[in-house]
């Protein structure tokens, strides 16, 4: 049973999330039907009942649709270049490691143009997490083929249907060494806030991919109908199966989606196993950063 | 302000200019360093690697350069002064975040080890081939600075200099050294941490409500705050308002790329620095950067013992442009002499600031080595036959 994670109240002055998000900037940018904003009302959720410092919370975005979100929350929020929010991340994360950061972008951005930053943060175990809306498509340039195109979709580049193999992202994440790993669809809100609080509370590199619909441009084009459309597609081909091998979670042209958490594991942290090599090698010589030094300081009077 | 002493190797070294660089960001306050392996500016990160761990710095190896060349604009939000070293190939993967940089002011570092180009070129020998790439290498308008130091001390007096620029405009900084001056061995002395003047982050610490996080005031540099601190600023390369939101509208864009744009070219006087010698009577003018001013130097005394009125202005800050002394200079004398390990670049810039009043002559150089003094001598006496 999912955990109950709010309780509903019947009549409230204003959206309990307003004070999430930058609504000085509304409305956003999204098309109707388009699932980026339900994941972004998931992901407040989250952060309201994951008990983080929202001062200490910087939120990084690259370029697209889901790009955009960064600017939406209102958080510290960095809207960078295209596929490079992952290193941006790392340095922003490693100079001042008091602070959590969430990587939120698309899956043009983090796995085509940016693989190799999702690939080498995942295997340093780089404290961040990593929220990849999956719509399966370019949005913002206009419906071209991804990485992440279902074989036999049409996309604006693809208009005889793609016939390139599709990335298995969780997969991807588990082989690189991601400590969490997770997938849900902008269907599933319950769980994927569950899901995102839980990223959140983890230390190293933690990643959940959230499916949501395109219908501008995948939809349309595909003649899947609109976004409610794509919602019961969702919601009847979807199967929950937590711990599930990630080798069998790839996604064919709308056909069964499996969901879950499939991985939750521990490993050293990219700064864990810097300061711990570092005082092994270098002993008292070793001189952390200021943050860092106070961070430890921290851990080691509990 | 001065230097943390920490960190600072004060002394007399006999290191080369790459290690120079290192020691040089160390005294500048630099703790953030991201890198990726390129000859000839590996040593740089080499040293840092090394030197870090033991003075409270944080180095990593990236994956590449895009991944470097970002990695230092989170440190640098994230509070820290940091810096990237690369050479050629890597310099051209960092074009775009020189536009990020400067988009986003985020005060930051980047060293160019140049070596001979296009492409792949001579990987492990000297040119000056980047010097128009370093000018307007990202798209789009903007402004940077760069230094070309020509020799292991200036590797280091300069790399803080570039430090100090960047924190005080909050514009990327590049630093423009070249194969021959990162490996030239020399002696260099390191001053006490007290003699060593770093400019200080200017961070806002003012009410957070209203706050403005790209309001500039007179001198167009607005004040910097870091991530973690409260004020829930946006960053953005999109064209933004002084809140820091995108706000895609032609007028946002005159009112913010102007700014970038001035916040140098009106400070222009304070940033430029340069060396002249003999300029006085001088009726040739060699104008030089980097290894280039040492090569010209046998050339300039044999013409000056042939009685030949040659003078010699060096830049050291070569972007801004000098455009006020060329301008000066033009029409009094009779021509410049532009060598460069390059087949002609800031020849141009001599040339558009002569506006035809005096002569220009390059002297060019495909790179590999460095001129034969003779033919920069062969140019002076051509140019005063002329």
């Amino acid at each position: 049973m999912p955990e109950e994670l709010y309780e509903l109240e019947t009549a409230v002055p204003e959206n309990p999330i307003e004070e999430y998000l930058r609504m000085d900037r509304m409305p956003h940018i999204w098309c109707p039907g388009c699932g980026i904003g339900t994941t972004v009302n998931c992901f407040a959720r989250a952060l309201e009942t994951s008990g983080l410092d929202l001062d200490k919370v910087a939120i990084v975005s690259g370029i697209g649709c889901t790009g955009r979100v960064a600017g939406y929350v209102r958080l510290d929020s960095f809207h960078t270049t295209h596929g490079r929010a992952i290193p941006f991340a790392t340095g922003l994360g490693l100079a001042n490691p008091g602070l959590k950061v969430v990587v939120y972008s698309g899956d043009g951005d983090l796995v085509a143009i940016g693989g190799n930053h999702f690939i080498h943060a995942a295997r340093r175990n780089v404290d961040m997490t990593v929220i990849l809306i999956n719509n399966m498509i370019y949005g913002m340039t206009g419906g071209q083929v991804a990485p992440t195109t279902p074989i036999g979709a049409t996309a604006s580049t693809a208009p005889h249907g793609n016939f390139e193999e599709t990335f298995n992202l969780p997969f991807l994440a588990e082989s690189c060494g991601a400590v969490y790993v997770a997938r849900w669809t902008s269907y599933h809100i319950r769980h994927l806030t569950k899901s995102i609080k839980e990223a959140l509370a983890k230390r190293g590199f933690s990643f959940v991919e959230i499916l949501a619909p395109c219908p501008t441009l995948y939809s349309r084009r595909n003649k899947l109908g609109d976004g409610l459309e794509q919602m019961v597609y969702y919601k009847d081909h979807s199967e929950i199966r937590n711990g599930a091998d990630t080798k069998s979670v790839a996604l064919d042209f709308q056909g069964k989606i499996v969901v879950g958490k499939f991985v939750d594991r521990e490993r050293p942290t990219y700064l864990d196993a810097m300061n711990e090599h570092f005082q092994k090698r270098l002993g008292d010589r070793y001189v952390p950063s200021d943050e860092m030094r106070q961070i430890l300081h921290a851990q080691n009077r509990n | 302000m001065h230097a943390d002493p920490v960190g600072v190797l004060t002394g007399a070294h006999f290191v080369d200019g790459d290690h120079a660089c290192s020691e040089g960001a160390i005294a500048a306050g630099c703790r953030f360093v991201a890198g990726y392996p390129i000859t000839p500016s590996t040593e740089v990160v080499e040293r840092i690697a090394e030197r870090f761990p033991f003075v409270g710095g944080m180095f990593i190896q990236m994956e590449d350069e895009l991944a470097s060349s970002i990695a230092i604009q989170g440190a640098a939000w994230g509070g820290k002064k940091a810096m990237t070293v690369t050479s050629g190939p890597g310099f051209s993967l960092m074009m775009e975040h020189i536009g990020l940089a400067a988009m986003t002011e985020t005060p930051c570092v980047f060293v160019n080890v140049q070596r001979a180009g296009p492409s792949t070129g001579l990987p492990t020998m000297p040119a000056q081939g980047d010097m128009m790439q370093a000018r307007w290498g990202s798209h789009g308008d903007y402004e940077i600075i760069a230094l070309s130091p020509n020799s292991p001390q200036e590797c280091f007096d300069l790399t803080i200099r570039a430090f100090n620029l960047s924190e005080q405009y909050r514009v990327p900084v590049l630093f423009m050294m070249d194969e021959c001056v990162g490996h030239m061995i020399e002696r260099v002395v390191i001053p006490p941490a007290e003699k060593i003047e770093v400019y200080q982050r200017r961070m806002y610490e003012g009410p957070r409500e209203n706050f403005l996080p790209f309001e500039a005031g007179n001198d167009l540099v607005p004040m910097l705050v870091k991530a973690g601190d409260g004020y829930r600023i946006h960053v953005t390369g999109l064209t933004h308002d002084e809140k820091g939101y995108p706000d895609m509208t032609v007028g946002t864009q005159a009112t913010l790329v102007r700014r970038l744009v001035d916040k140098i070219r009106l400070h222009t006087d304070d940033i430029i620095r340069f060396e002249e010698q003999n300029i006085e009577d001088a009726e040739i003018v060699v104008v030089t950067y980097g290894i280039t001013s040492r090569t010209a130097i046998p050339a300039i005394e044999q013409a000056r013992a042939k009685g030949m009125k040659v003078g010699h202005l060096r830049l050291v800050v070569v972007w801004p442009f000098p455009e006020k002394r060329i301008r000066e200079l033009a029409g009094r004398v009779k021509a410049f002499v532009v060598p460069e390990l390059n087949l002609g670049q800031m020849v141009y810039e001599v040339e558009r600031c002569a506006a035809g009043k005096s002569k220009v002559l390059s002297v060019p150089h495909a790179g590999g080595t460095v001129h034969q003094p003779k033919d920069i001598y062969a140019a002076i006496e051509k140019s005063l036959r002329g």
